[in-house]
């Protein structure tokens, strides 16, 4: 089939090469015609060649859609994906015959038509009955479709239920940070001024508190003695002394931390992860994207899901994953495949490589994946408190409230 | 008005047999306050702009088809430092992305487009003598002309030209540390679009004026050409969302030097946290789309107008439903100002807004329905001249079509999500706004070309120009529809890294093959185009047998239009094959006859 269409587009193109060949070669003879003068023979030839672009172009489309089938996107892994997909194929059955129905008016319409000295154009000024039907038969379409829209648009940007896994993905330029709560079920606060090597997503614990007070102290210090100990022209002196400023306000706004009541170990016993994240299959996720440079996008195409990640501010979107990876797997035939988590909004130069693989589990395997995670605090080098401990006791025996127990099940 | 009128016969008109004043060539060619040539000169730019554009996509195109392979054209354009041995550098990748939609939609399809033909054609077809400020009309251009060179000067600086996109949304495009070409490339894009913003407010303002007080007597607003009211709207738009682009490149501006925090906010980079704190990205978006999706229309609606005098004119038979069409443009450009946010569905905007953009958005189908349906009914028992102008205007109309129906997807906010950002928005946008709008600048200049530098364009290069353009136009963007719904997000600079894009390789090679022959036909035109300038064939004073009053002005250009009195307009322009007529056309100067039906 592929080839058969393959081998008529090509006697198509090659038709078509030829007609303007002809056409070239007729209107060629016509020596001494005046440029503004359509001849028979050119409007006619013009005319054929509208019709026949038509038709080219029609198949085409038909074309491409058998032979491009296999690289669209697989069927979707996520339960409001399949929805979306029936939308998407709804709408299709709309759009498409209006694509032929439309184009083949214009088109035949200007074949038929073309000049013809003994006839004369109707005088049509307009039509009120035909104009009124234009207008009413799109609104009904529309109609349709605005409410079709909307009532999934509303079901999958539906607030996230209690019961849904929070899992963090924290974009920077050019890859991805995913952070789970720890045992507590709470993600614990960050600040992007926190942020070092051992502390990517700049979270608030005491330990990360102190040491950037140090680090900005030290800081300071260097500045203060450049600008004693060297010789350096006036506007530089300037310059240091504003980052200096700055330093000193960070400082002030960090420092605030430390009595602020701030639940230190929220934080640490979070699990900060690289490379690959995993979720588990039939339970609704609820992603909290950030960034902490410039906007990103996360793009998960496998689950017809995307949302925008801004500094500044957090952004949401909850999907339930409905195909575990080594299902899909199996469906695609595919032992390598991977759903993947993209940028979808241009970062800077290796925006095109921003990707994060995702693995979708069963709930077993996914708990196994995420115990064998390091906390936060291991990260640090610090020993989670015995009051986290005891707690990780009670949700375990499911006396904590029902978040706690979601996480652990 | 009529005042204004007299004024001004006063001034351009010298009396009958009185020799027209030797103008210096300074003040005929280069300062000119004279609407025609403006336009020339509006042309012309646009032309060398659009070739630059071109060029560019042909660049980004070849390391998308064949990533990573060396290309001694782009060492030889970009040198070596942004295409060492021939590979792409993908900062410089990105520039050429960002450059070339920059100067496709404001210096190509805003200046070129409206520049030429509202300058060209509103004085000519409302029967002025020139525009209501031929001042401001010279520095509308001049602005243009800085503007544009700014631009494209932007290209030389060592850091690389803007590359944040053509919307350049911060913090991306706000700090120099985040990319290179945040540096001085994006100083420059801002203070180019500063002045092309004055440009486009100066000239908008003076052809609202223009047509609402110096149309000649009889003109109504009800026998106004289509293109005059496509070009009033435009206007209006622009003259209405512009400042709103201003201000947020004023912001961006301030964010930039002065250490503003009007679009930052939390950001660390490049090792160390900034200061600014509070300030959001999301409003630069909300700004910047107040003034670009009524770009999207500022773009189309000229185009618009020019295909439905050209569509008429060559099928010899009225325009359908003129009224309607009427309707249908204001239509559009109210609905323009409140669909902005569909552009933003997925950047954490509240979804129940987004409901609304949904809304308003889809509304837009029902007035761009009415008119594509307009045009056909037109082609419908006319008796069609396949002009190259016309054949341009048809190839509009299915451009127009075919994009506008991917629109519907996009604009359902639901299906968006898995879409936004994809080649499927570069597909439709490229479709219904991109082909649409160079079609019909392209129709604009093969039917006005006459008019403008009185000689004919050849005809059968211009049929070689459109079928090669449109074969080759459809064989880019429309593949790109698939690349989209695989998932393949814009502005990679390569699409190796990951296996489920693996098939679309051979797609990338079709398309860039088409954009590679679609630009070796804008040759033809190119060659068409000069040569005809001073080689083509003379123009005869009513080449198309056109109703519209630019037809009644000598082909040699006079300052001041009509060498007499002003014409008067009798009827609307769209009496082709009257009943009861003889000619198949009557020009808008005819009186109504006794026996005859004004057409109201």
């Amino acid at each position: 089939m592929d080839k058969l269409l393959l081998v008529l587009v090509i006697v198509l193109v090659v038709i078509s090469i030829a007609q303007i060949a002809k056409m070239y070669q007729i209107t060629g003879k016509l020596g001494n015609k005046r440029e503004e003068d359509t001849t028979p023979t050119s409007n006619k030839v013009n005319a054929n060649l509208l019709l026949f672009f038509m038709i080219a172009l029609f198949a085409t489309f038909i074309w491409q859609m058998v032979a491009f089938k296999d690289v669209l996107l697989p069927v979707a892994a996520s339960e409001h994906g399949v929805l979306t997909d029936r939308l998407f194929n709804i709408n299709w059955l709309i759009l498409i015959p209006a694509f032929f129905l439309v184009n083949f008016l214009l088109f035949y319409f200007a074949w038929k038509y073309r000049y013809d000295k003994n006839r004369k154009a109707l005088y049509l000024a307009h039509n009120n009955t035909l104009e009124m039907v234009w207008t009413i038969i799109p609104s009904i379409v529309l109609v349709f479709i605005i409410i079709y829209g909307l009532v999934t648009w509303n079901d999958i940007m539906d607030d996230p239920s209690e019961d849904a896994l929070q899992v963090e993905l924290y974009s920077k330029q050019f890859d991805w940070t995913a952070r789970y709560a720890g045992t507590d079920g709470q993600m614990g606060e960050s600040n992007f001024t926190l942020i070092s090597a051992a502390n990517p997503l700049g979270l608030i614990t005491e330990e990360t508190v102190r040491e950037k007070i140090e680090e900005l102290d030290e800081e300071i210090k260097n500045i203060e003695r450049r600008i004693e100990e060297e010789i350096l022209p006036d506007s530089r002196v300037e310059e240091l002394k504003k980052r200096i400023a700055m330093r000193t306000r960070q400082r002030a706004r960090v420092i605030n931390y430390l009595d602020s009541g701030i639940d230190f170990s929220a934080a640490l016993d979070d699990r900060v992860i690289r490379g690959e994240f995993h979720i588990p299959v039939g339970q609704e996720v609820n992603f909290k994207i950030r960034s902490r440079d410039v906007i990103h996008s996360a793009y998960m195409p496998h689950f017809r899901a995307q949302m925008n990640a801004v500094p500044g501010m957090t952004t949401q979107f909850t999907f339930v994953p409905n195909i575990t990876t080594d299902s899909m797997r199996t469906v695609l035939g595919d032992e390598d495949f991977n759903f993947v988590l993209l940028c979808n909004k241009v970062c800077g130069s290796a925006h095109y490589n921003m990707q994060m693989d995702i693995i979708v589990d069963t709930p077993e395997d996914y708990q196994k994946w995420l115990d064998e995670q390091k906390t936060f605090a291991a990260s640090l080098g610090i020993e989670i408190e015995e009051s986290v401990a005891d707690r990780e006791e009670d949700a375990e025996s499911g006396e904590e409230d029902g978040k706690i127990a979601q996480n652990n099940k | 008005m009529a005042a204004v009128s007299e004024a001004q016969v006063a001034e351009h008109a010298p009396d009958h047999g009185h020799e027209e004043h030797e103008e210096s060539f300074v003040s005929k060619y280069i300062f000119s306050q004279d609407h025609k040539m403006i336009s020339k000169q509006f042309l012309i730019t646009a032309v060398f702009m659009g070739i630059i554009a071109m060029a560019l996509s042909v660049f980004f195109r070849l390391q998308l088809a064949w990533p990573g392979e060396s290309f001694g054209i782009l060492n030889y354009f970009l040198g070596d430092r942004w295409a060492p041995d021939g590979i792409l550098d993908r900062n410089m990748y990105l520039s050429l992305v960002t450059i070339h939609g920059t100067i496709m939609v404001f210096f190509v399809l805003t200046g070129g487009l409206s520049g030429t033909f509202s300058n060209l054609l509103i004085p000519l077809q409302i029967g002025a003598r020139d525009m209501a400020s031929g001042f401001l009309n010279m520095l509308s251009y001049w602005f243009f002309l800085v503007s544009s060179v700014i631009m494209v000067a932007s290209l030389f600086v060592e850091t690389g030209a803007a590359s944040s996109g053509w919307t350049v949304y911060p913090p991306l495009s706000a700090l120099p540390q985040a990319m290179p070409g945040s540096g001085l490339g994006m100083t420059l894009w801002l203070v180019s679009m500063t002045l092309f913003i004055v440009s486009s407010l100066l000239g908008g303002l003076n052809y609202i004026v223009t047509i609402l007080n110096l149309r000649t007597k009889g003109m109504k607003m009800t026998r106004l050409p289509l293109t005059i009211w496509a070009f009033f709207i435009t206007a209006v738009l622009g003259v209405l969302s512009f400042p709103v682009l201003f201000a947020a490149a004023l912001l961006l501006i301030m964010d930039r030097s002065m250490g503003t925090s009007f679009y930052l906010s939390d950001i660390y980079i490049a090792g160390e946290a900034l200061d600014p704190v509070g300030g959001s990205p999301i409003l630069y978006q909300h700004l910047f789309w107040f003034l670009g999706h009524p770009e999207v229309y500022i773009v189309l609606l000229p185009a618009l107008g020019i295909s439905s005098e050209v569509i008429a004119t060559n099928s010899r038979k009225p325009i359908f439903g003129y009224r309607a069409m009427i309707g249908s443009i204001l239509a559009i450009g109210f609905l323009s100002f409140i669909v902005w946010g569909h552009h933003m569905f997925v950047t954490g905007m509240n979804p129940f807004l987004g409901s609304v953009f949904v809304f308003t958005t889809l509304l837009i189908a029902i007035p761009s329905a009415v008119k594509a349906f307009n045009y056909i009914t037109t082609l419908w028992k006319g008796n069609l001249k396949f002009t190259p102008g016309m054949l341009f205007s048809i190839g509009l109309v299915s451009t127009f079509v075919t994009g506008g129906l991917t629109g519907i997807i996009l604009a359902d906010s639901a299906l968006d999500i898995n879409v936004h950002d994809t080649y499927f928005v570069v597909a439709h946008f490229h479709i219904v706004m991109g082909l649409s709008a160079i079609f019909g600048m392209f129709a604009g200049i093969y039917h006005w070309f006459p008019k403008m530098f009185g000689r004919m364009l050849n005809t059968k290069l211009g049929y070689a120009h459109f079928w090669l353009t449109i074969v080759g136009g459809y064989g880019v963007f429309f593949p790109m529809h698939f690349v989209g719904m695989a998932g393949a997000p814009r502005r990679y600079y390569q699409y190796t890294d990951y296996p489920m894009f693996d098939g679309l390789a051979d797609l990338n090679v079709i398309i860039t093959v088409f954009a590679i022959g679609a630009a070796l036909a804008q040759a033809i035109f190119l060659f068409n185009f000069f040569w005809s300038i001073f080689k083509g064939q003379r123009a005869p004073q009513n080449p198309w047998k056109s109703n519209t009053l630019e037809w009644t002005t000598p082909v040699k250009h006079v300052h001041g239009n009509w060498p007499g009195a002003l014409p008067v307009v009798h009827r609307w322009p769209y009496d082709y094959s009257k009943p009861g007529k003889e000619e198949d056309f009557v020009p808008q100067t005819v009186p109504i006859a006794d026996d005859e039906e004004e057409h109201g």
